[in-house]
C-alpha cells in the first residue's frame, strides 16, 4: 500500500486539493496510524509532553498530600491559577464543538477535514479543565458531594450555587462531546479494521468499530445520530461557557458582577478555541504532509472566525470599562481603574495587546495566508486569553470592596507546574490520539471529493 | 470451632505447657520460653488459640462456615476501611471519674480567680477550666485593674502554660540532674555562705509586688544579712520611680481616674493600651468618650507622641513629636500653665503650635483634667506632669498618689549596676536569677551575658531555658502561675492571691519554693507560704472563711493602698536641659513591643501572630520611620538600614509608618532572641544591642545608612489612605459639634438600600435574632479581641511565612485606616468579625450548603460539609472567611491539645472557617435558660471578643429584644452598616466615631 500511495501535499486554496481520489484520501489518513513511521518531531514533542505530565503528577501528588496551600492562593485571592486554567481549558474546548456541531448544522463543508482533531482537542481540553475544579478543592476527595446523589445525610447540593451548575454543564459537555466524537469515529474505525494487517489491531479496531459494515442502514442511522448529537451539542457551545461565566457574574465581587459576561465569555471561548485549532493544525499538516487536506482555505476560515470573535472580545473589554464608568458604582469603577493601573496593569495591557490589537492584523489576507505568522498569532491569542481570565479573576479579587483586605497574589512554582503539567497532559493525549486514531475524518473528507458530489447529483 | 471438644483440648495443651515451664526462673524462664515456642505443641496451641477465621478454607474446617465467615469479615473490614479512610479518627480513651470532684460537671467549665503579672503588677483574671484544664482567661469583673476585661498578654498566658518548649527538666550545664543533686549543691553553697553571713549571695529578680515573697526575702535577708537582692525589668517604670524621688522625695505610686476627666493631655503615654492599669483606664476613658444622645458631652484627648499608639488613634489632636522633644513640650506647657518660667529652647516649632489652646482647655477644666506622662519619658517629664496636675487641682480628684506597690521600689538600673560591680570584683559566689532574662535584656554595655559567668554558682529559675539559662550552671524549670500559689499587687495595691488550676505539667519549682530553700524550712509548700503569710497578716476572727473568700474573689479586701496627699517639692524641677540638635542624625526610640513586650512572650505563637496595633506587623520588629524620613534616607519598606548608635551597630529592616514623627526611628524590644523556643528564636532583630543604660528609651545621634538586602515582612494589612471624601464609606466619622447639630452628619453620602430591595420575601426571625454593635468611638485597636477569639475558638497559628501569604486565621481582625496627610494622618481602627449578613453572599454560592443561615440569623459554617471551593470567601465583601490551606491546627503536640476549648471543633485541612458569634456560648446560655424556664437575659451571652474588650466597644445580644443593649445601640443615630450599599444587611453594625476637636485649633 505504501508503494502506490499518492501523496498530495500541495498547498491549495480549496477545501481539498485537486487530484484526490477516495483511495488516496483513505491511504493518506490511514497510513499515519497504520504504516508510516512516527516523525522524530512528534516523538520529541511526545517526550516533552511526557516530561510535563510527570511534573503534573508530581505537583498533584504534592497538592493532595499537603493541601492547596502549595499553590499561591491566599486571602483575598482564593481563586487564581486554578480557575484561570479551568476557564481557559474549557474555552479552548469550545472550538471543537463549534466546528463539529454548529458548522455541521450550517452545512459548512470545510469543517469535514478539521472536525475530528478539533473534537479530540475538545475532549482533551475538557479533561484538563475538569482537573482544576477537583484539584482546587480543599478536600478533593469529597468532590462527589457536588453531585446530587442519594445519601444518608439527606443533603443535596445547593442548586443556587453556580458551581453546581458548572458540574452539570461541564459533565454534560464532556459526555456529549465524547459521544459525538466516538459516533463520528465509527466508520473510520471500521476502515482501520479493514486496512490493518496485524491481528491484534484488527481485533481492537474491530471491537471499537462496533460491527460497522458500511451498509446503507448503518449510514442512515449514523446520519440521524450525528444530527441529533449535533443538535444536542449546539446549545452546549453556548451554555457551558455561559454557566462558567455565571461563576463570576453571580458573585458580587466588583469586576465580576456584570450581565454581559455570558456572550463575552462564549466569544472568548471560541476565540481561544480557534487559536488552539490553528496552533495544532499548522504543525500537524506540515509534519504529516496533509496540506492537501487541511488547506490554506481552512486556515483562512479559522483565522476569520478567530478575528470575528476576537473583535467581539475587544468590544466586550470596551463595554466592560464603559459600564463600570457608567454605573457610577464606586467599587466597579475602582475595580476597573485598579485593573488598568494597579498591580496587574502589565497583565491587563498585555492582554489588551494580545486580544484587541493583535487580531486586527488578521484583516489582512497576507497575514492569514502566512502559516508561520498565523501560528505565532494563535499562540499570542492563547496567551492573551489566559491573561484575560487571570486578570478577571485575580485582579478583581485582589482589590475588592474593603481596602484593608487587599493583597497581591504571588504564584508559586507549583502553580506553574500544575498549569504546564496540564499542557503536558493535553499534548500527551493528543499525540496518542494522532498515533492511534485517524486524525482527519476519512469518510467525511471523501464526501468533499468531486466524485462524491457527482454521485449525489446524479442520484437526485 | 466452638466445639467443646476443642476447648478441652486447648485447656489440656495449655496446662501441659505450663507444666514444662514450672520451676524455671529468671534467665532459665526466658530460655524455656524460647525453647517452648519451638515445640510442636506450642505451635498447635498458637494455631488453635488464634483460629484462622479470616482464612477459613483449610481442610480441617467446615468449608461453608469458613467461607461465610470470610465474607462476613471481609465485609466488615471493608466497611471499617471505608469509614476510616476519609477522616482521621484519633484514638480516644474515655475515662470516668472514679470520684467526681466537687462542683465539677463534665462539660461545664469552672472559673477560678487568679492574677497575671507583668513587671510584677497584677491584673486580676478568671481562668476557665474544663475538667481540670485551664483553657481560657477572662478578666475578673471584681478586680479594679481589669474590671472584667483582659489584655493580650493575659489571654496568651494560657498558651504559655502548655508551651511544649518550656523548660521541662532540672539541668546542670545542660545535663539533666535530680532534684536531690540540686538541693545538695545549693545546701553546700549555703553552708559556705552561712559563715560569711551570705555576703556572696545575690538574688536577681524581676520587679516584685508579692507581699508573701517580699516577706520571704526579708526572712532570708535576716538569716543572711550580707545577701543582696537586685531587681531588673527592662521595660519597667524606671522614670516614674526616679521622678517620684525627685518630685516627692519618696517612692510614690501614681494612678489616674479618667471618669471625671474632661481634658486629657498625654505626654507620650499609651495609657489606653499599655501599662498596669490600662484596661481600667480604657474603660473609664471610653465611658467618657461615648456619645449616646446628641446632648452627651465627650472628653477631649491631646496626644503628643513619636510613634502612633492606640492612644494616639483616639486623640482629638495628635501631635507627632520626637521622644526627646516631649520634654520641651512638657516644659512649654508647664510655662503656659505658670508652673515654670523660661524661653523656648526647642528647635522644632511644632512643639509650641497648640500650647495656648491646650493650656486654656486645661485651665477651664481644673480638677477635671489629667496630664499623663509616658512611662518611657524621662523623670523630669513626670515631675512636670505632677506639678501641672497639682497646679490644675487634679491631684486627689483625677490623679492619685499612694505608697509604692512594689515590695522594694529601688532604682533598678543602679541595682543592676551594683550587681555588675560585685560580679567584677568577684564578690558574687552564689547568684540566683529568678525569672527575667538579664543576659538578654540588660543594657548592652554591661555585657551581662559574659559578666554573669563571673559568679561562681549560678542558679537560674526560669520557665524557658533561655539566653540567661545558657550562662547559668543550674537551670531550674519554673512553674507557670497557673500551676502554683502566689500573690501580687495591682496598680493601686490591691492584692490578688494566685491559685493553681493544674498540677505542674513539667514538674518545676515556683519562685516561692526556690527562695524557700534558702530558709530554715526549705520544704514548705507555696500554698503554706502564701497562706501562712496572710494568716499572719489577718486580724479578724475567722481566717479560713476570709481566706476562702479572698481566693475565690480574686481580690483581697482592703488591700488597696490608701491615697496620700503629697505636695510636689520645690526642687522637683531640675535644670531645664538645653536644646538637643539632631544634626542630621536620627533619634533612636526604644519601646517595649506591643505584643511580645520585652521579649518574654517571644515564644508565644498567639502573640507573635497577633497583628500589632496600627502597624499590623506580625512575627517581626522593624525600624519604624515616617514616610518623609524614609524618603530622606532613600529607603522603602523592607530595605535594610545599618543603624549605628554609640559605636554599636545593627541591621534592621525599614517599616514606613504614617504618623510616625520625622527624624526618628522606633525600635521595638524583645526580638532577636537566640534561645526563645521554636516560635521565638530568630525572629526580628535585637534592639537591646543598641540600648545603653544612659538611653534606656530614647536618645539622639543614631546614624542610619541603607545597606543591601531586602526583608520580607508579614503584615496583615497594607497601608491604605482613605479617599477624601471616602466614597466607600468604610469609617463613618464626624466632629462632635457637627454631630450635635445634625446627627446624620457621620453618614453623609452613604447609601442604605431599602429593605424591600430584594427579590426574596422578607424572612421573619421569630425568637432570637442575634446581632452585634461595635462602637468605633470606643475601640482603641489594641487587639485584645483578636487573641480572645483565638483562645476561645481554637484558632490555629500559621507562622510568618503563611501570614506573609495572607493566610492568617484570625476570625476577627482590626483594620486600620488613615485619612489626611500621609505624615500626620488621622488613624481609625475597625474590628471586623463576621457580619452575619441576613442576605449573606457566601451562602448563595456554596455548592454543598456548607454555610447556611440559622433561624436566629447566624451565618453558620458547617465544617464537616465543607469541601473547600473557597467561593464563599471570594464572594464575601468583608473578607472575614479564613481557609485552612494546610493542616494548620496542631493535631500532634500533646500539651497543645490540652489547651483547646472542648466546645469548639478543631478545624482540619481544606475547610473554611470564620467567626460564629461564639455560637457555643450562645447555645450554652440558651440551654441554661431553658433549664430554668426563663428567657435568655440580655448580657448573659458575651462573645469572647466582647468579654475581653477593655473599652466595651463590642456589644452582642438579641435584636428582637427591643430593650437589649445591642438593640438600643443599633437604634442609635451613629449606627451604620459596613458596605451598606451592597444590601447584604449585616447583623454586625458599627457606631460612627466622633472627634471632639478644640475649636481654637484649626484642622
Amino acid at each position: 500500500m505504501a508503494d502506490d500511495r499518492q501523496v498530495i501535499d500541495a498547498p491549495s486554496k480549496k477545501i481539498i486539493a485537486p487530484g484526490y481520489t477516495f483511495g488516496t484520501v483513505t491511504d493518506q489518513i490511514a497510513s499515519v496510524v497504520l504504516t508510516r513511521k512516527t516523525p522524530y518531531v512528534v516523538m520529541g514533542t511526545f517526550a516533552v509532553a511526557m516530561g510535563l505530565l510527570l511534573i503534573f503528577l508530581l505537583a498533584v501528588g504534592l497538592l493532595l498530600t499537603k493541601g492547596v496551600g502549595v499553590w499561591g492562593l491566599r486571602g483575598p485571592t482564593m481563586w487564581a491559577w486554578d480557575i484561570t486554567n479551568f476557564v481557559w481549558w474549557v474555552g479552548i474546548g469550545h472550538a471543537g464543538t463549534l466546528i463539529s456541531a454548529i458548522l455541521l448544522l450550517l452545512n459548512q463543508q470545510w469543517r469535514n477535514s478539521i472536525n475530528r482533531f478539533a473534537e479530540a482537542m475538545t475532549i482533551f481540553a475538557v479533561a484538563c479543565a475538569g482537573m482544576f475544579p477537583i484539584l482546587h478543592l480543599g478536600r478533593p476527595w469529597l468532590m462527589y458531594w457536588l453531585f446530587p446523589y442519594p445519601n444518608t445525610m439527606g443533603i443535596e447540593p445547593n442548586f443556587r450555587s453556580p458551581l453546581v451548575w458548572d458540574v452539570f454543564a461541564v459533565s454534560t459537555y464532556a459526555t456529549v462531546s465524547v459521544l459525538f466524537w466516538y459516533v463520528g469515529l465509527m466508520p473510520d474505525l471500521a476502515t482501520l479494521r479493514d486496512r490493518s494487517e496485524h491481528r491484534a489491531l484488527k481485533v481492537t479496531y474491530g471491537f471499537l468499530a462496533m460491527g460497522w459494515r458500511g451498509s446503507a442502514k448503518h449510514w442512515a442511522v449514523y446520519e440521524t445520530a450525528s444530527l441529533l448529537l449535533a443538535g444536542l451539542a449546539t446549545p452546549l457551545v453556548l451554555s457551558v461557557h455561559t454557566v462558567v461565566s455565571l461563576d463570576f457574574t453571580v458573585g458580587i465581587v466588583p469586576g465580576w458582577h456584570s450581565t454581559f459576561f455570558p456572550p463575552y465569555f462564549v466569544a472568548g471561548a471560541i476565540y481561544s478555541g480557534f487559536a488552539m485549532v490553528l496552533a495544532l493544525a499548522i504543525p500537524l499538516r506540515s509534519v504529516y504532509g496533509l496540506k492537501g487536506l487541511i488547506t490554506e482555505r481552512h486556515l483562512d476560515n479559522a483565522a476569520k472566525v478567530m478575528m470575528a470573535t476576537g473583535l467581539i472580545v475587544g468590544y466586550s473589554y470596551i463595554m466592560e470599562a464603559f459600564s463600570a464608568w457608567y454605573s457610577g458604582n464606586v467599587y466597579e469603577q475602582a475595580a476597573m481603574w485598579n485593573r488598568m493601573t494597579g498591580p496587574y496593569k502589565y497583565q491587563y495591557w498585555v492582554l489588551v495587546a494580545c486580544n484587541v490589537i493583535a487580531p486586527n492584523a488578521l484583516w489582512f489576507k497576507k497575514v492569514r495566508s502566512n502559516t508561520v505568522v498565523l501560528f505565532i498569532w494563535s499562540l499570542i491569542v492563547l496567551v492573551g486569553m489566559w491573561l484575560e481570565r487571570f486578570v478577571i479573576i485575580v485582579a478583581s479579587l485582589a482589590q475588592d470592596n474593603l481596602p484593608s483586605s487587599w493583597r497581591v497574589f504571588e504564584s508559586t512554582r507549583w502553580d506553574w507546574a500544575t498549569y504546564l503539567g496540564t499542557i503536558g497532559l493535553f499534548l500527551f493525549l493528543f499525540l496518542l490520539f494522532i498515533r492511534l486514531l485517524p486524525m482527519i475524518s476519512i469518510f467525511e473528507v471523501r464526501t468533499l471529493l468531486p466524485q462524491a458530489k457527482i454521485k449525489e447529483d446524479s442520484r437526485g | 470451632m466452638s466445639d467443646p471438644q476443642t476447648n478441652t483440648d486447648l485447656a489440656a495443651v495449655r496446662s501441659a505447657l505450663w507444666a514444662q515451664l514450672e520451676g524455671a526462673r529468671g534467665r532459665d524462664y526466658w530460655r524455656s520460653l524460647e525453647d517452648l515456642a519451638a515445640t510442636p505443641e506450642f505451635q498447635d496451641l498458637l494455631e488453635r488459640e488464634f483460629p484462622r477465621q479470616a482464612v477459613g478454607w483449610s481442610e480441617d474446617e467446615n468449608p461453608v462456615e469458613g467461607r461465610r465467615n470470610f465474607l462476613k469479615l471481609m465485609g466488615a473490614s471493608l466497611a471499617l476501611a471505608g469509614m476510616t479512610a476519609c477522616t482521621r479518627q484519633p484514638t480516644e480513651h474515655i475515662m470516668p471519674y472514679v470520684r467526681q470532684p466537687e462542683d465539677l460537671i463534665p462539660g461545664r467549665p469552672l472559673f477560678f480567680a487568679t492574677a497575671v503579672t507583668l513587671n510584677g503588677v497584677a491584673n486580676g483574671v478568671l481562668v476557665e477550666s474544663h475538667e481540670g484544664r485551664p483553657t481560657k482567661i477572662e478578666g475578673n469583673p471584681e478586680h479594679p485593674a481589669t474590671l472584667g476585661a483582659c489584655d493580650p498578654y493575659s489571654q496568651a498566658a494560657v498558651l504559655q502554660l502548655y508551651d511544649p518548649d518550656r523548660s521541662q527538666a532540672l539541668a546542670y550545664n545542660g545535663e539533666i540532674r535530680s532534684w536531690g543533686a540540686f538541693t545538695g549543691a545549693l545546701r553546700d553553697a549555703l553552708a559556705q555562705q552561712r559563715v560569711k553571713n551570705g555576703a556572696g549571695i545575690r538574688i536577681l529578680t524581676e520587679t516584685l509586688t508579692s507581699p508573701s515573697m517580699a516577706d520571704q526575702l526579708r526572712t532570708i535577708q535576716k538569716s543572711y544579712p550580707g545577701l543582696k537582692w537586685h531587681q531588673w525589668d527592662p521595660a519597667g517604670p524606671h522614670s516614674a520611680r526616679a521622678a517620684a524621688m525627685q518630685a516627692f522625695g519618696q517612692p510614690v505610686n501614681t494612678y489616674y481616674d479618667f471618669t471625671n476627666a474632661n481634658v486629657v493631655v498625654s505626654l507620650d503615654a499609651d495609657f489606653l493600651a499599655s501599662g498596669p492599669a490600662s484596661l481600667r483606664y480604657a474603660r473609664q476613658f471610653a465611658r467618657r468618650h461615648r456619645v449616646d444622645a446628641g446632648t452627651d458631652t465627650m472628653n477631649r484627648l491631646y496626644v503628643v507622641e513619636p510613634m502612633p499608639t492606640p492612644t494616639g488613634t483616639k486623640a482629638d489632636h495628635r501631635l507627632p513629636l520626637r521622644a526627646g522633644d516631649i520634654e520641651e513640650f512638657a516644659w512649654a506647657l508647664g510655662i503656659s500653665l505658670g508652673i515654670a518660667q523660661g524661653p523656648k529652647t526647642g528647635e522644632n516649632n511644632d512643639i509650641y503650635k497648640w500650647l495656648g489652646p491646650i493650656a486654656r482647655d486645661l485651665e477651664t477644666n481644673k480638677g477635671a483634667s489629667i496630664v499623663i506622662p509616658g512611662e518611657q519619658q524621662p523623670p523630669i517629664v513626670h515631675a512636670l506632669a505632677a506639678l501641672m496636675n497639682e497646679k490644675l487641682g487634679n491631684t486627689g480628684k483625677t490623679v492619685f498618689h499612694t505608697d509604692p506597690i512594689e515590695a522594694n521600689p529601688v532604682d533598678q538600673l543602679a541595682s543592676l549596676q551594683d550587681l555588675v560591680k560585685d560580679l567584677d570584683s568577684g564578690a558574687v559566689e552564689v547568684l540566683i536569677v529568678i525569672g527575667g532574662n538579664p543576659a538578654f535584656t540588660a543594657p548592652v554595655e554591661m555585657g551581662m551575658r559574659d559578666r554573669l559567668k563571673k559568679a561562681k554558682l549560678r542558679i537560674r529559675l526560669g520557665m524557658y531555658a533561655d539566653e540567661t539559662s545558657q550562662v547559668c550552671q543550674w537551670q531550674v524549670p519554673e512553674t507557670h502561675f497557673l500551676e502554683t500559689w502566689g500573690d501580687a499587687r495591682a496598680f493601686d495595691g490591691t492584692v490578688t492571691i494566685q491559685q493553681p488550676l493544674i498540677q505542674p505539667l513539667y514538674g518545676g519549682r515556683s519562685a516561692l519554693q526556690l527562695l524557700q530553700s534558702l530558709t530554715e524550712q526549705p520544704e514548705k509548700t507555696p500554698y503554706d507560704i502564701v497562706k501562712g503569710y496572710w494568716h499572719d497578716q489577718h486580724t479578724g476572727v475567722d481566717f479560713e472563711a476570709w481566706w476562702r473568700r479572698a481566693v475565690h474573689d480574686g481580690v483581697v479586701p482592703g488591700t488597696a493602698l490608701p491615697t496620700k496627699s503629697l505636695a510636689v517639692r520645690g526642687e522637683a524641677l531640675s535644670a531645664r536641659a538645653g536644646a538637643k540638635h539632631l544634626g542630621g542624625k536620627l533619634e533612636v526610640i526604644f519601646r517595649p513591643d506591643p505584643t511580645i513586650y520585652d521579649g518574654r512572650f517571644a515564644n508565644s505563637g498567639w502573640l507573635q501572630e497577633l497583628p500589632k496595633p496600627i502597624t499590623k506587623l506580625t512575627w517581626d520588629n522593624a525600624a519604624f520611620l515616617s514616610p518623609a524620613t524614609a524618603h530622606r534616607l532613600g529607603v522603602q519598606k523592607g530595605d535594610l538600614l545599618k543603624l549605628t548608635y554609640q559605636g554599636r551597630s545593627l541591621n534592621a529592616p525599614v517599616f514606613i509608618q504614617p504618623g510616625h514623627v520625622n527624624g526618628a526611628a522606633t525600635l521595638h524590644l524583645g526580638y532577636g532572641r537566640t534561645h526563645a523556643g521554636r516560635a521565638g528564636t530568630g525572629t526580628g532583630f535585637n534592639p537591646y544591642g543598641l540600648r545603653t543604660a544612659n538611653a534606656l528609651w530614647q536618645d539622639i545621634g543614631m546614624d542610619a545608612v541603607k545597606t543591601s538586602g531586602k526583608y520580607e515582612f508579614a503584615d496583615t494589612q497594607n497601608f491604605h489612605l482613605l479617599e477624601t471624601p471616602d466614597r466607600r464609606h468604610i469609617i463613618h466619622r464626624a466632629d462632635l459639634a457637627d454631630f450635635q447639630k445634625n446627627p446624620a452628619s457621620p453618614h453623609e453620602g452613604a447609601e442604605t438600600p431599602p429593605k424591600e430591595l430584594s427579590l426574596y420575601p422578607e424572612w421573619k426571625y421569630e425568637g432570637h435574632a442575634w446581632g452585634m454593635a461595635i462602637d468605633l468611638n470606643s475601640c482603641t485597636g489594641c487587639g485584645a479581641c483578636v487573641i480572645a477569639c483565638q483562645a476561645e475558638n481554637n484558632i490555629a497559628v500559621v507562622g510568618k511565612d503563611q501570614v506573609r501569604r495572607g493566610r492568617a486565621m484570625h476570625w476577627v481582625r482590626v483594620d486600620s485606616y488613615y485619612q489626611g496627610d500621609e505624615n500626620d494622618p488621622a488613624i481609625y481602627n475597625q474590628p471586623v468579625p463576621c457580619m452575619h449578613c441576613e442576605d449573606a453572599p457566601c451562602e448563595l454560592v456554596c455548592p454543598v450548603q456548607a454555610t447556611v443561615h440559622s433561624s436566629e440569623g447566624l451565618n453558620d459554617m458547617v465544617y464537616n460539609r465543607c469541601v473547600g471551593t473557597r467561593y464563599c470567601s471570594n464572594n464575601c465583601p468583608y473578607k472575614v472567611r479564613r481557609f485552612n490551606f494546610f493542616l494548620f491546627s496542631d493535631f500532634e503536640t500533646p500539651s497543645l491539645k490540652l489547651q483547646r476549648n472542648p466546645d469548639v471543633s478543631v478545624r482540619s485541612r481544606g475547610v473554611m472557617e470564620k467567626c460564629t458569634y461564639c455560637v457555643q456560648r450562645i447555645n450554652s446560655a440558651k440551654i441554661d435558660a431553658e433549664k430554668q424556664d426563663r428567657p435568655v437575659r440580655d448580657g448573659e451571652i458575651q462573645t469572647a471578643c466582647q468579654a475581653t474588650c477593655p473599652s466595651e466597644a463590642i456589644v452582642f445580644g438579641d435584636i428582637n429584644d427591643k430593650n437589649s443593649r445591642v438593640s438600643k445601640l443599633k437604634a442609635n443615630e451613629r449606627n451604620y452598616s459596613l458596605l451598606a450599599d451592597l444590601n447584604t444587611r449585616p447583623r454586625t453594625t458599627y457606631l460612627a466615631t466622633l472627634r471632639n476637636p478644640n475649636s481654637e485649633i484649626g484642622a
